[in-house]
């Protein structure tokens, strides 16, 4: 069943979206992994993104300070 | 008097000629680069009965040109980089886009020469019917040529003084010339079938007018501040 | 300007927070069911990364006629995150397919074109990265064609059919599903503020290591 499902899926071109309330339970369960990975995978790239933006943020900051101490000794 | 665009765009070209006419390196190297790479793609794709993959001819035909064609630019800007000639060309007085033109030009006849001897070959070696529509395969083909020559010659030209270039060439260029390369090949493969898909050919051929047609401008546009320091 | 970072901050993450939620809530699609749900997040990081693709290719302009350095900072910046929000979209696709097309990769024109596009910013971060002196205006270079090659992007799939949803799904989308249509355009707005969050976060960085820089030489006089 669902086989048939994919096969037919492959040939089709969705021409567009229309909504159904309710679930048919044999679908659920295969494709739920898939969202949850995507919306995690979303996450974790906002993660490492922001962080290590955030660790060249800390390395700038700690070199001015050092630029800015030994500016004053110069003085 | 400044001389003119069409002008000095010539005499560009004129010089490249000329000089490669007295040692006909590039043109020989790129040439056997481009078999050497047509040989490969052979071995690759035969099946076991000695007979080639159906329709792998058209993108063969396109990969050759494509890196014997990279190989060229990286050639000739290697050329000019040590001569020292390319910055002697940006303090002439003449304009800056015409210098491009020129350079174009030359590489465009350069990949044009190596099509010739290539498709025959691929023809040859492949089973493939290139000849069917002869007109519409030249114009894929030098449309084709056109786009990636126009996109390669800025960047191999803006990448001369950097140390890098020969890696950050390809790095650079293929992605940006992806369309050239799928549309060349899609309206080939398209020519290659019995009966040849001219209706199919030609809308690859409107496209590619349309990309060498932004490429070209952008180019034109983008050297003269890309080339100056 | 700086006064509008910290709220557009909160209203980012109460959009984030809020949309998994309405998205959960969702209808189900009636041929992909569940799996359709990927969709509200992929079309969403598209948006984010056409304006980004956008803000890149005019920087760049400006970058290499005019040369200011703010042009230069939005112009770096921008790429990141066309490559970031790229990333995402061909991941989500990848795994909308494999349910919906049963493979985890097609060759269709769309997802091709959107690949060339990561791959042609990438190419702009390693010119940023190895190409020494000046890179910057070679790295304007390709921020300017590849916003020039992403209209075909968006076109291409009209021009040949393949198994890629067509443009007409978002065109009548509105009429169809509206609840889907409010869904995707908050997600969207929610991308796109994202964006210009992150792009400014990131261009104060760019700000911040110039002027190190200027400090090293006022340092070495």
């Amino acid at each position: 069943m669902l086989a048939t499902v994919f096969f037919a899926l492959q040939q089709q071109i969705p021409e567009g979206f229309s909504p159904v309330t309710g679930v048919p339970v044999t679908e659920q369960i295969p494709a739920a992994p898939l969202v949850i990975a995507s919306y995690a995978f979303f996450l974790l790239l906002m993660v490492f993104y922001l962080w290590t933006k955030w660790r060249r943020i800390g390395k700038v900051e700690t070199e001015m300070r050092a630029l800015e101490r030994r500016q004053a000794e110069k003085r | 008097m400044r001389p003119g665009f069409v002008e000095v765009a010539l005499l560009v070209l004129k010089k490249d000629l000329a000089i490669e006419f007295k040692s006909r390196e590039i043109v020989y190297t790129t040439l056997f680069f481009a078999v050497a790479c047509v040989m490969i793609f052979s071995f690759a794709f035969v099946m076991e009965e000695g007979v080639p993959v159906q329709g792998a001819a058209a993108g063969i035909l396109w990969i050759a040109v494509a890196f014997s064609g990279t190989l060229a630019l990286g050639r000739t800007f290697e050329r000019e980089r040590y001569g020292e000639t390319l910055r002697a060309l940006l303090l002439a007085p003449a304009s800056r886009p015409a210098i491009y033109a020129g350079k174009l030009l030359g590489m465009i006849l350069l990949m044009a020469a190596t099509e010739v001897i290539l498709t025959p070959m691929v023809a040859f070696f492949f089973h493939a019917p290139f000849f069917a529509r002869p007109l519409l395969l030249a114009a894929l083909l030098g449309l084709g040529t056109i786009g990636f020559a126009s996109v390669g010659t800025l960047f191999a030209a803006m990448l001369v003084r950097t140390r890098t270039r020969d890696v950050l060439l390809p790095i650079l260029l293929y992605p940006v010339t992806i369309p050239v390369i799928i549309a060349g090949v899609r309206g080939t493969a398209a020519l290659l079938q019995s009966p040849p898909e001219e209706p199919v050919a030609t809308l690859w051929i409107g496209l590619l007018t349309a990309f060498d047609v932004v490429f070209v401008t952008l180019a034109l546009w983008t050297f003269e501040p890309l080339m100056t320091e | 300007m700086k006064k509008l970072f910290v709220p557009l901050v909160v209203v980012v993450a109460a959009m984030f927070v809020a949309a998994p939620i309405a998205i959960a809530e969702a209808d189900y699609e009636s041929t992909m069911l569940l799996v359709q749900k990927i969709f509200y997040f992929h079309f969403a990081t598209w948006m984010a990364m056409t304006v980004a693709i956008a803000v890149c290719g005019i920087a760049s302009v400006i970058y290499l006629f005019k040369g200011s350095k703010i042009s230069d900072w939005c112009a770096v910046a921008s790429a990141e995150l066309v490559v970031v929000f790229g990333v995402f979209g061909l991941f989500s696709g990848s795994l909308w397919g494999r349910k919906a097309w049963g493979v985890w990769w097609q060759w269709d024109a769309r997802v091709t074109m959107a690949t060339m596009l990561v791959l042609i910013f990438l190419g702009y971060l390693m010119v940023r990265k190895y190409g020494g002196p000046g890179s910057e205006k070679l790295a304007a270079a390709m921020g300017i064609f590849g916003a020039a090659t992403s209209p075909f992007v968006y076109k291409s799939v009209d021009w040949w059919r393949t198994i890629h949803p067509q443009t007409t799904v978002m065109r009548t989308l509105g009429e169809k599903w509206p609840g889907a249509w409010l869904l995707v355009l908050f997600c969207s707005a929610a991308f796109v503020l994202l964006t210009v969050l992150l792009l400014t976060a990131r261009v104060r960085l760019e700000a911040m290591r110039s002027r190190l820089d200027e400090m090293y030489l006022a340092l070495e006089d």
